[in-house]
């Protein structure tokens, strides 16, 4: 039976892919629920005496509760920042599919550009530019960067140009609705499907980002979760009740991870390559 | 008349926002680079304790720049990194997609969702996890090579680079596969029934029509690779306290950091960063160029 048989091997190079990617979050949810000595003295892949419960009371009042703060924090720059860049990305890619006006094309290119800009051609002068304002360390120094999505204009482009009837912004216009209405009401939610890919995308990318709040940020209470996590790895090497907590930290910050991806994957199938299918 | 007012202004309020936190975040940051990246600091007085000021110094920075032996070490290691590291990812990328796009597969939605997880996942905090992974004494994965009569050293002078690739391929081949999968599931279905119909196998129907058509997917992926590649930081800085082998100049990038940051010297940063920037505009430019002569 060759179907079967190439069922099987087809199934089985798949489930080795598998756990490559899930081990190391398998090890996380072990280690988890370890001391530090246990860290060190047990299997890596077993649970020994396991105590979740007490690791994460301490690592929610360590610090006055520092963790929550810094939880708290990422999601105020990846939720504001990534709900406001998707607004902006989103009027500018519609205007760009949709009005003709001088300079169009060349501020499309330019924006299209930005997508091969290296981060630290823009983070060290951004500080400058906001220690100079007296802006740097900041919740406006993470934020404001983070709502420009280049990536995300480029895709409203593509997606407002193939899936916007102009019949339809003219009934509007005929109706008497003026261009911001018929923006906010209309086009907004035609382009729902792409938006929600923008949106994902900047949520993601604002959220594992640590070159721009390691560069901007010097006061702890204003960290976002990965750079906070960062601290503690580096203090551990002194204080070793920080090695467990780094663990359990990470392990908080993966958990709502896991269910969000397997929630929200299917979302990304649209949208991703919208620009380079057909022609 | 009104009519072109009105929609001028529609332009302008709907463009604008965008355009002018483009300007200050993007466009003003990259002119600012490169002005400092012209500076060099001037100091006076005996022993240089006069003070000092910013000087015009032409391109000073960036003769200094190449001729600091650790900035093009740096250069180097990133190079030969991402000829190996992207090829592998992206290839993996590519059969993890068609697998999952074959007939055989099982369990399809468990498997997408369980390689693409990482994606998610901070480059902060993946570093720390595989961090612990490589560390002999809590990592199962060493106890398991061990066991096998393997000894290895994950954080070794010859290992440490791959080590590193190996967290950035766990990170990001779930979300090129994604991007694959994407272009994959716009392929005309009647076009694989045909195929069928002809007698093409599985194998053929992979290799002489999905491959060829989801060739955008693969460039696109190659040329994100290749920029992320370039700017190559977080994960070699968090490994840094555990692996001697990985310096402040490690990466072109931390190199820029470190003068930046410990060395207070933001022109020779700023050249350092222009010059990763021109070479990634180089690299890729030049691969869509590579790629686009041959689709043609």
């Amino acid at each position: 039976m060759p179907e079967r048989a190439s069922k099987i091997l087809v199934t089985a190079v798949l489930a080795v892919a598998a756990v490559y990617f899930l081990l190391p979050v398998y090890w996380l949810a072990v280690a988890a629920t370890k001391t530090t000595t246990g860290l060190y003295g047990s299997s890596g892949l077993w649970f020994s005496e396991p105590r979740l419960w007490t690791n994460l009371g301490q690592l929610f009042s360590h610090d006055g509760g520092i963790y929550l703060r810094w939880v708290a924090n990422t999601l105020l720059y990846a939720g504001v920042g990534a709900l406001a860049g998707t607004w902006l990305s989103a009027a500018c890619g519609y205007a760009i599919a949709k009005f003709s006006f001088r300079g169009r094309e060349m501020v499309f290119n330019l924006v299209l550009g930005g997508v091969l800009i290296p981060f630290t051609v823009l983070a060290l002068p951004l500080y400058l530019i906001f220690s100079s304002l007296g802006l740097a360390n900041t919740y406006a120094s993470v934020l404001l960067p983070s709502m420009v999505s280049p990536f995300g204009v480029y895709l409203a482009r593509i997606y407002a140009d193939a899936a916007i009837p102009d019949e339809l912004l003219e009934s509007g216009r005929i109706d008497g609705a003026g261009e911001f209405r018929i923006f906010n009401t209309i086009v907004l939610r035609l382009m729902k499907p792409a938006l929600v890919t923008v949106f994902l995308f900047q949520f993601v990318a604002i959220w594992t980002n640590y070159f721009l709040p390691l560069v901007m940020l010097s006061d702890s209470s204003l960290y976002s979760l990965p750079l906070g996590l960062a601290a503690w790895s580096t203090a551990s090497e002194r204080d070793a009740v920080l090695t467990q907590l780094t663990v359990g930290g990470a392990f908080v910050s993966v958990v709502p991870l896991m269910i969000a991806m397997l929630f929200l994957q299917r979302y990304w199938k649209g949208g991703l390559t919208e620009g380079s299918v057909k022609s | 008349m009104r009519r072109t007012k009105g929609t001028r202004l529609a332009v302008a309020g709907l463009v604008g926002p965008f355009l002018l936190l483009f300007l200050a975040f993007f466009i003003a940051p990259v002119l600012y680079t490169l002005y400092r990246s012209l500076l060099v600091v001037h100091r006076s007085g005996p022993l240089g304790l006069g003070g000092a000021e910013n000087v015009f110094g032409g391109l000073t920075n960036y003769r200094w720049a190449l001729e600091d032996p650790g900035f093009l070490a740096g250069f180097g290691r990133i190079l030969l990194f991402g000829v190996v590291q992207v090829p592998v990812m992206i290839l993996g990328a590519t059969v993890l997609a068609l697998l999952l796009d074959t007939a055989s597969a099982r369990w399809k939605g468990f498997f997408r969702s369980a390689y693409f997880l990482p994606y998610g996942v901070p480059g902060v905090i993946a570093s720390i996890l595989w961090g612990f992974l490589y560390t002999p004494g809590i990592s199962p994965v060493s106890e398991l090579f061990g066991a096998l009569g393997i000894p290895v050293d994950f954080l070794s002078s010859g290992s440490i680079l791959w080590s590193i690739a190996n967290i950035v391929t766990w990170t990001y081949a779930g979300y090129n596969m994604l991007v694959i999968i994407a272009q994959l599931n716009a392929i005309d279905p009647a076009l694989r029934e045909a195929a069928r119909i002809d007698g093409a196998n599985a194998w053929q129907i992979a290799i002489r029509i999905k491959l060829p058509l989801i060739r955008p997917a693969l460039v696109l992926n190659t040329v994100f690779s290749i920029i992320g590649t370039l700017q190559l930081f977080t994960e070699p800085l968090l490994l840094k306290p555990l692996s001697g082998y990985i310096d402040v100049e490690y990466t072109p990038n931390m190199s820029a950091y470190a003068e930046a940051f410990t060395n207070n010297d933001y022109g020779l940063a700023a050249a350092q960063s222009i010059i990763v920037a021109v070479t990634c505009f180089v690299l890729s430019f030049g691969f869509l160029k590579l790629v686009g002569r041959r689709g043609a």
